[in-house]
């Protein structure tokens, strides 16, 4: 086979040619991703946000800090392993540790649908609770609004944190190299079949829980053992697929993938090949990357290993096709990994 | 077209036209209708698509994508010899 | 998992694959009927593992990149009013119409459901009497049976308030129409296994016979594929062109009898249009008279609409292998996944969304050589 060559995809598409917002902007896959580079990072003209990673970092007197939001309106709002609650408060805390910050404070703004029973929101704000607690964050403001039945999916939340920096490197895609290797913290798949089990008309029996959980103890464990950690970035929507394809086009490097390496449950396997999802794309709530260098590839994979014995090493990153991510399939073949244009949908054929 | 998998059959209910099955996929489980194959006895494989059964696996048979590689393997000096004279075209 | 899992093994891969370049002699060009065949092959690069003399061009096997345009403004017409739940599987719902597309629709607010199964339209349709559950039966024959089961439940329970949108193909009049196409240059088929689950594989021995191409059922997985194109090389390099059964785990002779008959009763031949290639006679299913009521074109009026193909849409020429995807002059320029011209770019199944996504170096080259 000749070498391949190297090129960067320019999407022709205009944003004028959506009137809308369309579901697939949210999807986390390339529309989404247009939404973002063409209408709001040149509205926002930050260099903090230039640097499209999970949150901004700056200082302030001494302190480094990082700061972040998230919005959640996932649906339906109480699945297997969790609820919008959890999400809530797990998603943002993720997010501050992606940063290598301790996570701190979280606020939290309410949108409530008139005609949300109140045992619905009573159960999500136990949930907030409970999660802020075995996060070891304290939610310390909020907002709440009540919108006109039918404007909104029962609750919408968003979420805000701010953590502190104790270390002094920089975690951002910025700082990747050709040489590092890319870890991963355990199974994918397991949130967004979670959440396929019981969406109407797809439903099956299954054990199947979300992954939703607070990483940041694992994230400070790596960085008070003094791991050179270059880049985090947890998994969320649009999966393993896009953050890496993320990753490799901020970084402008290549990376390099085993599909053999990539740890998938049997039952969430199934559960793809039922529907026709490619496990690669899937959201997760409880998985990050890691990108370190590759003499610290052992001690950093021990302690993801201490989590979570699927955590493994997935690949490494060079600079031979910069921004293209690709993958060795089982069957030993190469294949360019690409983003979806909107979220994944089960197919017949 | 046509996404269907083999999933194993845990247990039926009903007979003929209306019955159905709980099968396993890898660990996941779903209703499946089995009017299509009325031979399928738990324990069995079936291919599912949409949620029918269109066939049970036949277990035997599932082999042969292995078995074929040794055969050719045997066959195979005398598919050059043939390959020699020149197919027709 | 258990007949999956070991036909992806990559030690059989490599031998399937040194068998093939052993025996192949000469140029061939074959081709997989089948989206889900498609899929497979760029999803695991099996034409990677192949010898260079071989070329495989991609067929009309998606149900969903042929079906016609009027179909789906039809499709959006219904699940546009505000008395139906519009339910459909997955693949149609970004399949691009004259104006817009289902995922438009739900945009705007429209019912719109994807379903897994349509057996689940008439449950759907029995918990809402109010509604008019429409469910978009849109398939080859290996879908044929489901939706004809999801017609006899609603006559047999009398649920009144369900329909079904038909836009069902039959594969082996595309296979003659692509056979008898004057500048056809495939010569021997991958035929669709798991429509051969449901129709066995008679119907194939007169147009091998006709054509003088091999035919051989093949299933889905790698291995499938490799041992389907080993016995296709093996055949024409010996001068042979008959149907073998590669998919021997699921296909028999006959098919399955009962899915054929429940389809016989439920549903009729009838000329259909496919997308890109034009109508072609006898190539559809159509609902019998039996169950006409059940036909959602009569019951909302819409039997007599028809709409004009974009002619930018090389759609026709991919889908009968004259023409690979990144050798159309829209292909990942003005025709893309998140902006289809045609449907094979739209269907995870089209030939050309699977080009896209899957893309090797080759054609992402042309992808990124046509960049201003």
């Amino acid at each position: 086979m000749s070498a391949p060559k190297e090129f960067v995809l320019n999407c022709p598409i205009k944003i004028s040619d959506y009137p809308t917002v369309t579901l697939a902007h949210g999807g986390g896959g390339k529309l989404m991703h247009q939404l973002i580079e063409k209408m709001i990072v040149p509205a926002f003209q930050s260099p903090l946000a230039e640097s499209r990673h999970d949150g901004a970092v700056f200082s302030v007197g001494n302190a480094r800090l990082a700061f972040t939001t998230d919005s959640y309106v996932v649906r339906p709002l109480f699945f297997p392993g969790g609820d919008i609650g959890s999400l809530a408060v797990n998603g943002t805390v993720n997010d501050l540790a992606m940063c290598g910050a301790r996570p701190l404070y979280l606020s939290c703004g309410l949108i409530l649908e008139e005609g949300l029973p109140m045992e619905t929101l009573w159960a999500v704000i136990q949930s907030l609770k409970r999660s802020a607690e075995a996060a070891g964050v304290q939610l310390v403001t909020g907002d709440t609004k009540v919108v006109d039945k039918g404007k909104g999916d029962g609750i919408f939340i968003n979420t805000a944190g701010v953590g502190v920096i104790e270390h002094s490197l920089t975690i951002a895609p910025v700082s990747v190299r050709p040489g590092d290797v890319v870890l991963l913290s355990g199974d994918i798949g397991r949130h967004g079949i979670a959440i396929m089990a019981v969406r109407e008309g797809l439903e099956f029996e299954s054990a199947i829980e979300s992954d939703c959980a607070p990483v940041a103890s694992t994230v400070m464990r790596l960085l008070e053992a003094g791991v050179e950690v270059h880049c985090l970035r947890d998994l969320t929507r649009g999966g393993l697929g896009t953050t890496l394809i993320e990753i490799a086009e901020t970084a402008n490097l290549h990376i390099g993938i085993e599909e053999t390496k990539i740890a998938v449950r049997e039952d969430v396997a199934g559960a793809c090949e039922l529907l026709g999802f490619d496990p690669l794309y899937l959201a997760n709530e409880g998985r990050f990357i890691a990108l370190v260098p590759e003499s610290e590839s052992e001690r950093a994979l021990a302690i993801l290993r201490a989590d979570s014995t699927e955590a493994s090493v997935i690949g490494r990153v060079d600079a031979q096709h910069s921004g293209l991510v690709t993958m060795r399939s089982r069957i030993g073949t190469q294949r360019i990994v690409d983003m979806l244009s909107g979220e994944q949908l089960p197919r017949i054929c | 077209m046509c996404l269907a998998i083999p999933g194993k059959i845990l247990s039926t209910v009903g007979v003929d036209i209306e019955r159905t099955a709980r099968v396993d996929f890898g660990g996941i489980v779903r209703e499946v209708n089995l009017a299509y194959t009325p031979e399928a006895r738990v324990g069995n494989y079936v291919i599912v698509h949409v949620g029918m059964a269109i066939s049970v696996v036949d277990e035997e048979e599932a082999k042969r994508v292995f078995s074929y590689l040794e055969e050719m393997g045997e066959f195979g000096e005398l598919a050059e010899l043939r390959a020699d004279e020149g197919p027709k075209q | 998992m258990k007949y999956l899992s070991e036909y992806r093994d990559p030690v059989a891969a490599a031998e399937y694959a040194k068998a093939i370049r052993k025996i192949t002699t000469r140029p061939w060009t074959f081709m997989e009927i089948c989206g889900g065949q498609t899929h497979s092959i760029v999803k695991f690069g099996i034409d990677e593992l192949l010898p260079k003399e071989i070329e495989l061009v991609h067929g009309p096997g998606c149900p969903v990149c042929v079906t016609p345009l009027e179909l789906i403004d039809k499709a959006i017409t219904i699940a546009s009013r505000l008395e139906v739940i519009f339910c459909s599987f997955g693949d149609m719902l970004r399949v691009p119409g004259s104006e817009r597309d289902l995922f438009q629709v739900k945009a705007a607010g429209g019912n719109v459901r994807v379903l897994y199964s349509p057996l689940d339209a008439v449950k759907i349709a029995k918990e809402n009497p109010d509604k008019q559950v429409v469910f978009f039966a849109v398939g080859f024959e290996t879908t044929a049976p489901a939706h004809a089961m999801a017609v006899y439940q609603a006559r047999r329970d009398g649920v009144k308030n369900f329909s079904i949108l038909v836009s069902h193909v039959l594969v082996p009049p595309a296979m003659e129409a692509i056979l008898s196409a004057p500048n056809c240059r495939v010569q021997g088929f991958l035929a669709a296994g798991h429509v051969c689950t449901v129709m066995g594989f008679e119907e194939y021995f007169p147009i091998a016979e006709k054509y003088k191409v091999p035919i051989i059922v093949t299933g889905f997985e790698p291995l499938d594929i490799l041992q389907g194109l080993l016995m296709c090389v093996t055949q024409l390099e010996e001068g042979r062109h008959e149907v073998e059964n590669q998919y021997t785990r699921s296909v028999r002779k006959d098919g399955n009898p009962g899915a054929q008959q429940l389809v016989r009763e439920v549903f009729a031949v009838v000329a259909r249009k496919w997308r890109g290639v034009g109508e072609i006679p006898q190539s559809g299913l159509g609902l019998s008279s039996a169950y006409a009521e059940f036909d959602a074109e009569k019951r909302f009026g819409l039997e007599d609409y028809t709409a004009p193909e974009s002619p930018d849409c090389i759609a026709g020429l991919v889908l009968q292998g004259q023409k690979k995807p990144h050798e159309c002059p829209a292909f990942g320029m003005r025709c893309t996944p998140e902006k289809p011209l045609g449907a094979p770019m739209v269907s995870s199944e089209g030939a050309c969304a699977a080009y896209y996504r899957y893309r090797r170096f080759e054609t992402a080259h042309a992808i990124g050589a046509g960049k201003d």
